[in-house]
């Protein structure tokens, strides 16, 4: 009687000198043979275990016994080890990306592996990017931490603090490999530097930009191909749109605080928070219940009273009201491209509405994350990490990656490459991203937000918008609490780290 | 489940051996009325394990060592860690005593947190409850397609939480949901849960009483069935409307019943709704629906303020404790069997 069954059907990936089938008779009893069969197949050059199975013959009585599983766990681990002792140099990549954009991050990955032979980068999906950075720190703790780790905007100034990272500007120095910094995009440069130097690697870094709706336009007797510019204009619109029957809703937005709280302070050239916006101190204050900010918040709340504004919830939660044709424009991520080509909708998009005189207009901020190297590993896998990070900072990488995903290139040079193509041409909203963070040189109060506890920050802001919004605190009154609560955070933040 | 179920037919067949239905570990039905069938469940045989004294150990050990793994060392490093601050990678740590307990109690997010979660665990319990009980009383009596109803109404139980959570959230969504869609044109129904914070609470108050409906219902209709059909029946000779009979003869004798479902629904409103209220609201809007579980994950997790979340984790644990106790204490004692 034969046994037979699969142990696996891919025990591990490696990198032999050669491929083979081999077959292992082992004696696990004086009546049992056991019989391992192995399969390697040359998969992309490489030599990966494609099959495995077993067979134990002998008597009839053929049963497991401790004897033979012990068998089979030491061989599995000597064949693992076998294989892997000839393999490439890993480097573990955790990212935050789901869907197409992480579907799109493999095949950058895929790209780069294929690129060269001594370095095999594997792409792991560890979910939002709260629960990867957990997820990461726990490992850091436990002595086992990724070697690349991509961290939200706002995750910044505790990475940075975090004694575990190793900045990228040093990595490079150290690996010997020269990247003309000048060549970066300024404003998505200066986010991530620290006294002048960059830390992590911008990875996927979009911009708020103004959607809107030509159909409804049309439909209300507007001129699609002159969409709002000032703020005024969109509360104008949004009337005739609604007084004509067009759409609900006038507009609605998608990240409430990000895009009309942090954007609208830095596009108006004002400062969000105090200390360059948290890059200069520890001891910062949140500035939102300035002029300013009254001012826009209040115009908000009057519109969500009259329907001009309709707000859909935090984060992407807006979209529906877009989609769905209930209001006719929406400020949100430059991200969200790829998703309104798909939508079947007639949209467009411009620069975002900005209050005019007496306020200068400067560069939006952006939004999106980067790469962070994690300490503790070996010479020869920075090595690695560091060749990875100079491929996707190329200019080609850079314009695909564009192409794929509408996240901004981060150097000019792979701006040039994509101008060069005729690219924005055929795509002109795929520029407004970059011509917004272009518009002036970044000033200490529009170059980006450093600051700790920033998630939270940014929970505490959002609350107390929807808290406006649904008419339980007055502007004032909303306002001032976040900035209370948002203080409490950055006070508790700097205890920590002087 | 086994047991009450086994129970249940058992004394169906023998209405006078009601009394003794619940004292779990002695209970065996008196020879009398004990015909060949029901002999074979009769309980309370004692092993005893003569030869080898260590055998009861060893077999009890993989249970001892998970909950040693996986429930005491994680509450002993919570009970550590609140006496802690520490930075997120854990570089830096201050012992700073019970400053994140008092930091806590003096935060007014987080006695609106209590507030909130005393209001979605006592509507999630009583109305679910309630609600449990008369479904249950109708399905108790003769109609027509009974195992139908019965069967239908235990399904919502197999969807897990969240699931169902995104099912409402679906029905109910202000711009797309079916529900507004019907009642557009009708009435002027504003239900904007994802800005309204009354809303999004009873929405999430209504998705948990959906979803522990199955579970609830089933006790009850265990815990009728076991009620004699004789006592009713005498009461309803005597006089007394069915609505009486219900009020004087059913609710006392399913008092254990309820009392059981009243701690698993609080149990299951404080602890297990952290999925749905991750799945739908996410604490919001403002911190309408923020419940300590939740908040406790949102503020270690997502904020990683690890002491924090680990002195709301301590809070949660006592708060457990008490519940336990309070059931133990309580139910043995005043309920009446």
């Amino acid at each position: 009687m034969v046994i037979t069954g699969c142990i696996f059907t891919i025990l591990k990936e490696g990198n032999l000198s050669g491929g083979m089938d081999y077959r292992l008779p082992i004696t696990v009893t004086h009546s049992h043979k056991l019989d391992l069969y192995c399969l390697h197949k040359i998969i992309r050059g490489r030599v990966v275990l494609v099959y495995q199975d077993f067979r134990i013959r002998g008597g009839i009585s053929v049963r497991f016994s401790s004897k033979n599983l012990v068998a089979l766990v030491v061989l599995t681990v000597i064949l693992a080890g076998a294989s892997v002792a000839n393999a490439k140099t890993q480097i573990d990549f955790w990212f935050s990306l789901g869907g197409q954009l992480g579907e799109t991050v493999q095949q950058l990955v895929t790209d780069f592996n294929n690129s060269q032979d001594e370095f095999e980068v594997v792409a792991f999906f560890r979910g939002a990017y709260a629960e990867s950075m957990t997820a990461a720190i726990a490992a850091y703790r436990a002595g086992n931490a990724p070697h690349i780790l991509q961290v939200y905007e706002v995750g910044t100034q505790t990475m940075l603090l975090s004694g575990a990272i190793y900045p990228v500007y040093q990595l490079m120095e150290e690996q010997g490999i020269e990247i003309d910094w000048d060549d970066f995009v300024s404003a998505v440069y200066a986010y991530y530097t620290h006294e002048g130097d960059l830390y992590s690697l911008p990875f996927n870094s979009s911009s708020p930009i103004f959607f809107y709706n030509r159909d409804i336009f049309e439909a209300a007797g507007l001129d699609p191909d002159r969409p709002p510019q000032t703020w005024q204009e969109v509360e104008e619109y949004s009337r005739q749109i609604i007084e004509s029957g067009a759409a609900h809703y006038g507009f609605t937005t998608g990240w409430p605080a990000w895009v009309q709280l942090e954007t609208m302070h830095a596009w108006h050239g004002l400062p969000f928070a105090s200390q360059g916006n948290g890059f200069d101190g520890l001891d910062v204050e949140l500035l939102i219940n300035g002029e300013f900010g009254m001012k826009h918040m209040s115009a908000l709340a009057r519109w969500q009273e009259e329907g001009i504004f309709h707000y859909g919830g935090r984060g992407d939660s807006a979209n529906w009201i877009f989609m769905n044709e209930d209001a006719a424009m929406m400020p949100h991520s430059s991200a969200l491209i790829g998703s309104m080509k798909q939508s079947g909708l007639n949209w467009d998009a411009a620069m975002l509405p900005h209050w005019g005189e007496p306020y200068p207009m400067t560069n939006t901020i952006i939004g999106g994350a980067t790469l962070w190297v994690l300490k503790g590993h070996s010479e020869e896998e920075y090595r690695g990490v560091a060749e990875f990070l100079n491929f996707v900072a190329q200019p080609e990488q850079q314009a695909w990656w564009h192409k794929q995903t509408g996240y901004v290139p981060i150097t000019n040079s792979a701006a040039a490459i994509l101008e060069a193509e005729g690219h924005f041409e055929k795509e002109p909203y795929q520029r407004i991203a970059i011509d917004q963070l272009n518009y002036s040189d970044p000033t200490p109060d529009t170059k980006g937000l450093r600051l700790g506890n920033f998630v939270e920050i940014r929970n505490v802001v959002e609350e107390e918008m929807e808290n406006i919004f649904a008419g339980n605190k007055s502007v004032e009154d909303g306002l001032n609490d976040a900035v209370k609560r948002a203080n409490q955070l950055l006070e508790e933040f700097a205890e920590m780290y002087q | 489940m086994m047991q009450s179920r086994e129970l249940t037919s058992s004394l169906r067949n023998l209405p006078k051996c009601t009394n003794r239905r619940n004292q779990h570990t002695v209970w065996s039905l008196s020879k009398p009325c004990a015909t060949s069938k029901e002999r074979v469940i009769v309980m309370s045989q004692q092993v005893v394990f003569k030869k080898n004294k260590w055998l009861p150990y060893i077999l009890l050990a993989p249970q001892i060592v998970i909950t040693i793994v996986f429930f005491f060392w994680p509450a002993i490093t919570s009970l550590r860690l609140a006496l802690y601050r520490t930075t997120p990678f854990g570089d830096r740590t201050f012992f700073v005593g019970s400053q994140n307990f008092q930091r806590l109690f003096a935060s007014p997010q987080y006695q609106r947190s209590l507030i909130t979660t005393l209001m979605f665990s006592a509507s999630v319990t009583l109305l679910g409850v309630a609600i449990s009980l008369c479904i249950a009383l109708l399905l108790n009596q003769a109609v027509r397609g009974r195992t139908v109803y019965r069967t239908a109404i235990l399904w919502p139980y197999g969807v897990a939480l969240p699931i169902s959570g995104i099912l409402w959230m679906f029905m109910m969504h202000p711009t797309f949901g079916i529900v507004p869609y019907f009642f557009e044109g009708i009435i002027d129904f504003n239900f904007d849960w994802i800005l309204n914070g009354n809303a999004a609470m009873l929405l999430v108050i209504l998705t948990a009483i959906w979803t522990n409906l199955g579970y609830n219902v089933a006790f009850f209709l265990a815990g009728l069935q076991a009620i004699p059909k004789s006592l009713q029946e005498a009461a309803l000779v005597d006089g007394a409307t069915s609505l009486k009979a219900i009020r004087y003869i059913t609710l006392p004798l399913l008092s254990p019943t309820t009392f059981f479902l009243l701690v698993m629904n609080v149990v299951y409103s404080l602890f297990d709704t952290f999925g749905l209220i991750d799945a739908v609201t996410k604490g919001g809007p403002g911190n309408a629906t923020e419940i300590l579980i939740y908040k406790a994950y949102k503020d270690g997790i997502i904020s990683l303020n690890l002491g924090s979340s680990a002195a709301q984790s301590v809070i949660l644990m006592v708060l457990a404790t008490l519940l336990t106790v309070f059931q133990f204490g309580f139910i043995e004692r005043k309920v009446s069997y």
